[in-house]
C-alpha cells in the first residue's frame, strides 16, 4: 500500500462547509419541517411531582374546534417502553411508558397528547383536559430518596435505589494509615440544564408503508432501531433524518417518548404530524445533567505525594433512568476521578437514585466534569493544608510522560499523555508567576483577586466495542463511513456520525481530500439520515466522533485511494508502488506531465473495460471502524478571577488554556469547541443551577429564571495547544468536544475560592454567585467596611 | 376576527390576512415560510427570532404581526443582496462564529443594527450589544471576532451594504 504524501488539508484552518447555508437562512431544522396536511401534537404534563392518575377526562378536549385525536397512556401501550442502553451490575430498572398511564413521577410528566390541526388548536384542547390526581409524597433530594420511609418512585422497585457501583484498586486502608495528611471535603456538583439553543421537535410522515421520521436527534440511528422496533415496522421501512440539530450537548442522546409518539401518530393517523417543544416544556421534558453529592477523604504525604483517595456519591437520576443514564456517573466518571494522577490507592462507590425530579442523562463531558471537579477541588484543598504551590502539588503528582500507555488504579489504560508542558504553558500564558502583585494591587482597590488551576484527562473515543460489552453498555461502539466515487470523480462521503454544530463536513472533508489527493471543495459530507448511511451509525456524543467516525472516513479514503492507485498504475503501466494520487491527479513519481486527472480513475472503474485483472468494477468503500481502545486528552486551565468587595460579583478577567487533543484536523474548529465547552464550564460554576422546591416544582423553569451566560458573562480565552499523538489510531487524534466544559469548571472555582482564602473561606458550593459570595464574604466579617 | 397587512420583507410587499394573536415570527415562519428565523424560547430571552423591523433589530416573538401593519422587515433571508453576502455574513463564516447555526440569523441581525450606531465598537460595547442574544456553542468570542473585523469592512464605506439602506 502506498503512503499518503505529507498532509495538505488535515492541520488546516479549512472553512466551513456548513456555513453558506446556516448564514443565510438556508438550512433547514426539524421544526422547519412543514408538509402539506400535517396536525400538530400538544402534550398534557402533570403539574405534581407524584401523583396518581384516578380519571382523564378528555370529553371537552374532543369537542374542540380542529382536534383529531386525544390520547393517554392506556392509548399508547403499544409503543413500548423507552429504551436504556446500559445495565450496570444489579440495576433496578423502571418502566417507562412515552406517556404515564397509572401515576405521574416528576412534574412534566406527559399524562395525555392532543392532535389537532393547528399548534394553538392543539394547545386549546389540551388545556380542555381535566385529570384528576390524587397527590402523593414528593422526594427531590437524592440522599433523603434513599433513606427508609422516603416515597417510592417505582413500587415494582420497592425501593429507590438504582444501582451501588463500586471501583476499587490499591490498599485504601494502608493509605489512611500511613497518610501525613488527610483531607476531607463534601463535593456538591449541581443539577444543569442543557438549553442547546434549538428546543427540540419531531415531525413524521407516514406514506406507502414507510415512515419518515426528522428529529432534533445525535443519534438517528438509534432512533431508527427503536422505533422500527416499537412501532412494529421493519427497520428498512424507517427512515430517520436528523436535519440541522442545534446544538445537543448532551440533550439530544436520547430516545425521547415523543419520537416514539410522533412517529406512531403519523403512522395510525395517516397524516404528517409534529411535535415542537417549548422552551419552558423543555425545561421539564428534556433531560437535565450532573446531580451529584460527593463525599471525598484524600490521604497524602506532608511532601504532598498522593497516597489515596475515598469517595462516596449519590447520583440523582430523576424520575425514570434515561438511555445513557446508568453509564454517566459509573464509568464516564468513575473510572478517570484520579485524573492526570499517579494514586495508589482508591475506593469510590456511587449510588443511584430515583427522585420525582425530570431525568438526569448526558450533559457536556457527562460524567468527566463532576470527575475533574472532584479531583481538582481536592487538589487545592490539599495544597492549602500542606502550604504548598497547587502548581507544584499537581506536577509532583502527575503521571511521567514515560509511563505510557499508564494502567490507573481505577483499571483502565491512558493511551499517551505528557502533562508538565501543558501546565508550564498555561502557567506562562496566564503569568502565573506575576499572580500576587495583581492580588496586592486589587486588594488595594478594596477587591480579592484569586487564580485557580485545573489539570484534567478526559476518556473520549467511546468505544471499543468489547470494552462496551465488559461495561454493560448494549451496543457496539464502532462508527461507519462510506466513500463513493461517481464515474466523473465526484466524491461523497456518507458518515455514521451525527453532528449538531461540530463542522464534520469539513473535518470529515479534509481528512477525505488528503486521502484521495482533492481539495475539500471536491467533496460532499452527507450525515444524519439512515436511508443514506452506510448502514449503522452510533452518532455523536462523549467527544468520539474524530476519533472514531473520522478514523472510519480515513480508513475508507484509504481504501479508495488504494483502488484509485491501482487503476493508475494499470492504466499508466508503471507499478503501484510509483504512483502519485495529488492536486487531482494520479501520475508515475517523476512525471507529472503524463498525469491522469482523478475522474478518467473514476471513469475507468465504472467503464470496466479496461482494469487490473480481477479488480472488481465500482469504486466505493465502506468502512466500520472499532477502535482498540480510549483516548485521553488532557490539558490545563487557569482562571483568574477578581472579586468585588462590596457586592461579592465575580469577573473573569483572565483566562488560559492549555489543551492536548493529539492531532488536530481544523484548529480553527478545535478552539471553536474549546470557546463553546469553555463557556459552559464556567456557566456551571458562576451562574447555572436547577433549583426545586420541596414540591418537586422547579423554581428554574425557563431563561428567566435559569441564567444561560451571555457575551457578558464571558471572557475573552487565551488558548495554546500541545501535541501528543494517541497511538490508538492512525491519525493519532483524540477528540475536543467535551475538554473545555471539564478544564474550566474547577479552575473558575478554585480562582473564587482562592480569592476568597485571606477571608478564611475554603469552600463554597457552585453556583458561586454574587449573592452567595456576598454571602460569604458578610459571615466572614468582611462583607462591609 | 383575521386582520389583512401589508409588511415589506426582504424588499417585496406582502399582503395576507392574519389571526389578531398571531406574533410576528409565526407570521415569519408559517405564513411567509421564512424559516430562517428560529424561535428559542418562550420569555424573549435567547434573541432567536431577531429580525429588523424598520431598521431595528427586534425580537419577533415579542411583536403581533399586526403591529408590523406598513412596516419594512428584513430576516436573514434578506441579508445577502444580489447574491452578495453582507459584510456581517461573510465576517460570521471568516471567524468561525457559528457552529450549530441556529442563533446565527438573530445574533447576525442584532449585529447589523448595533454597527449602524457604532462604527467603531470596542470589545466591550460588542459584548454589551449582544447580551440579549444567546448562544450555547461558540463561547462568543468568536462572535466578537466577527463583528470587530464586520465594522472595520463596512468602515471602508464601499462595503456599506444595502440593507440598512432599504430599511431606513
Amino acid at each position: 500500500m502506498t503512503t499518503a504524501t505529507t498532509p495538505t488539508y488535515i492541520g488546516a484552518r479549512v472553512a466551513r462547509k456548513e456555513d453558506p447555508r446556516l448564514i443565510t437562512g438556508d438550512g433547514t431544522f426539524t421544526d422547519d419541517v412543514t408538509l402539506p396536511g400535517m396536525v400538530y401534537v400538544s402534550l398534557v404534563r402533570s403539574p405534581h411531582a407524584h401523583a396518581n392518575i384516578r380519571r382523564i377526562d378528555t370529553a371537552a378536549a374532543k369537542k374542540e374546534p380542529g382536534v383529531v385525536a386525544v390520547l393517554t397512556g392506556k392509548d399508547l401501550e403499544a409503543t413500548g417502553m423507552l429504551p436504556v442502553f446500559i445495565t450496570v451490575p444489579n440495576m433496578s430498572g423502571s418502566k417507562h411508558m412515552p406517556i404515564a398511564a397509572d401515576k405521574a413521577r416528576y412534574a412534566g410528566d406527559a399524562v395525555a397528547a392532543v392532535v389537532a390541526e393547528t399548534r394553538d388548536a392543539a394547545k386549546r384542547a389540551a388545556d380542555a383536559i381535566t385529570v384528576d390526581y390524587e397527590p402523593l409524597p414528593v422526594v427531590v433530594d437524592a440522599t433523603a430518596a434513599l433513606e427508609p420511609g422516603a416515597p417510592i418512585i417505582h413500587e415494582e422497585l420497592k425501593s429507590n435505589l438504582v444501582f451501588t457501583y463500586p471501583v476499587k484498586g490499591g490498599d485504601i486502608e494502608k493509605a489512611f494509615k500511613d497518610a501525613e495528611v488527610k483531607t476531607s471535603l463534601r463535593i456538591v456538583n449541581q443539577r444543569l440544564i442543557p438549553n442547546a439553543m434549538e428546543p427540540r421537535a419531531v415531525a413524521a410522515r407516514f406514506e406507502a408503508g414507510e415512515l419518515t421520521l426528522w428529529s432534533t436527534t445525535q443519534i438517528p440511528h438509534f432512533v431508527q432501531l427503536i422505533a422500527s422496533l416499537n412501532l412494529g415496522l421493519s427497520q428498512n421501512k424507517v427512515r430517520v433524518i436528523a436535519p440541522e440539530v442545534g446544538g445537543g450537548f448532551g440533550s439530544k442522546l436520547q430516545v425521547y417518548a415523543e419520537e416514539l409518539l410522533v412517529g406512531y401518530l403519523a403512522k395510525t393517523l395517516g397524516r404528517p404530524v409534529k411535535w415542537t417543544e417549548e422552551r419552558r416544556e423543555g425545561y421539564l421534558a428534556t433531560i437535565h445533567g450532573r446531580d451529584h453529592v460527593s463525599d471525598l477523604e484524600l490521604a497524602a504525604k506532608r511532601d504532598g505525594t498522593l497516597l489515596g483517595l475515598r469517595v462516596r456519591t449519590v447520583a440523582n437520576v430523576g424520575a425514570y433512568l434515561q438511555a445513557f443514564a446508568p453509564g454517566i456517573p459509573t464509568i464516564l466518571h468513575m473510572f478517570v476521578v484520579p485524573g492526570p494522577y499517579r494514586l495508589p490507592a482508591y475506593d469510590y462507590e456511587m449510588r443511584g437514585a430515583y427522585t420525582n425530579t425530570t431525568p438526569v442523562d448526558a450533559y457536556r463531558g457527562a460524567g468527566r466534569p463532576e470527575a475533574a471537579y472532584l479531583i481538582e477541588r481536592a487538589m487545592d484543598r490539599l495544597a492549602d493544608e500542606i502550604g504548598m504551590d497547587p502548581a507544584e502539588l499537581r506536577r509532583k503528582n502527575f503521571i511521567p510522560k514515560d509511563a505510557f500507555p499508564f494502567n490507573t488504579i481505577s483499571g483502565i489504560s491512558y493511551d499517551s499523555g505528557d502533562y508538565a508542558p501543558a501546565l508550564d504553558r498555561a502557567l506562562a500564558m496566564a503569568d502565573y508567576k506575576g499572580f500576587e502583585k495583581r492580588r496586592a494591587e486589587a486588594k488595594a482597590r478594596g477587591n480579592y483577586r484569586g487564580i485557580g488551576i485545573s489539570s484534567y484527562i478526559e476518556i473520549c473515543g467511546l468505544a471499543p466495542s468489547k470494552a462496551n460489552a465488559a461495561l454493560g453498555v448494549g451496543w457496539g461502539g464502532y462508527e461507519s463511513a462510506r466513500i463513493r466515487v461517481h464515474p466523473t470523480g465526484a466524491v461523497q462521503v456518507f458518515t455514521g456520525t451525527s453532528p449538531h454544530g461540530q463542522g464534520h463536513e469539513t473535518s470529515w472533508a479534509q481528512i477525505a481530500a488528503d486521502a484521495l489527493g482533492v481539495t475539500p471543495n471536491d467533496i460532499e459530507v452527507r450525515h444524519g439520515d439512515t436511508f443514506e448511511s452506510p448502514g449503522m451509525g452510533v452518532g455523536t456524543f462523549g467527544s468520539r466522533s474524530l476519533a472514531v467516525g473520522g478514523i472510519a472516513v480515513h480508513k475508507a479514503a484509504e481504501k479508495v485511494r488504494e483502488k484509485v492507485v491501482q487503476i493508475g498504475a494499470h492504466l499508466l503501466e508503471a507499478s503501484p508502488a510509483d504512483v502519485v494520487v495529488e492536486g487531482g491527479k494520479v501520475f508515475v513519481k517523476g512525471v507529472p506531465e503524463k498525469a491522469k486527472n482523478f475522474g478518467d480513475i473514476s471513469m475507468a472503474a465504472y467503464l470496466a473495460n479496461n482494469l487490473p485483472e480481477g479488480m472488481e468494477p465500482g469504486l466505493e468503500a465502506t468502512v466500520y471502524y472499532d477502535p482498540p481502545n480510549f483516548t485521553f486528552p488532557f490539558g490545563t486551565h487557569i482562571a483568574e478571577v477578581e472579586i468585588d468587595g462590596e457586592t461579592g460579583a465575580v469577573r473573569i478577567v483572565r483566562y488560559s488554556a492549555c489543551d492536548d487533543c493529539g492531532r488536530q484536523i481544523n484548529p480553527m474548529i478545535v478552539e471553536g469547541q474549546l470557546h463553546g465547552g469553555i463557556a459552559q464550564g464556567i456557566g456551571q460554576a458562576l451562574y447555572e443551577t436547577a433549583v426545586y422546591d420541596e414540591n418537586g416544582q422547579l423554581l428554574s423553569g425557563s431563561m428567566m429564571e435559569y441564567h444561560v451566560p451571555t457575551a457578558e458573562d464571558i471572557p475573552a480565552f487565551q488558548l495554546d495547544h500541545t501535541v501528543t499523538l494517541s497511538p490508538s489510531n492512525p491519525l493519532g487524534v483524540k477528540g475536543i468536544g467535551e475538554a473545555g466544559t471539564i478544564g474550566s469548571t474547577p479552575a473558575v472555582a478554585n480562582a473564587v475560592i482562592d480569592a476568597l482564602s485571606p477571608l478564611g473561606i475554603r469552600h463554597l458550593d457552585m453556583p458561586l454567585t454574587s449573592e452567595k459570595i456576598w454571602k460569604a464574604m458578610k459571615a466572614a466579617g468582611e462583607g462591609r467596611r | 376576527m383575521a386582520h389583512v397587512i401589508t409588511v415589506t420583507v426582504n424588499g417585496t410587499k406582502q399582503t395576507r390576512e392574519v389571526e389578531p394573536a398571531q406574533l410576528l415570527v409565526e407570521y415569519l415562519r408559517d405564513t411567509l415560510r421564512l424559516t430562517g428565523t428560529h424561535v428559542g424560547c418562550d420569555t424573549s430571552q435567547c434573541g432567536a427570532c431577531t429580525v429588523l423591523v424598520d431598521g431595528r433589530a427586534t425580537k419577533s416573538c415579542t411583536m403581533l404581526a399586526v403591529q408590523a401593519d406598513g412596516a419594512v422587515v428584513v430576516t436573514v433571508e434578506g441579508l445577502a443582496t444580489d447574491g452578495e453576502l453582507h459584510p456581517i455574513q461573510r465576517a460570521f463564516s471568516k471567524e468561525h462564529a457559528l457552529q450549530c447555526g441556529f442563533c446565527t440569523p438573530g445574533l447576525m441581525i442584532t449585529a447589523i443594527d448595533f454597527l449602524e450606531r457604532n462604527q467603531s465598537p470596542t470589545d466591550a460595547d460588542i459584548r454589551h450589544a449582544i447580551e440579549g442574544n444567546l448562544c450555547r456553542c461558540t463561547g462568543y468570542q468568536n462572535i466578537v471576532s466577527a463583528i470587530r473585523a464586520a465594522a472595520t469592512e463596512m468602515k471602508t464605506g464601499a462595503a456599506r451594504p444595502r440593507v440598512a439602506e432599504v430599511t431606513r
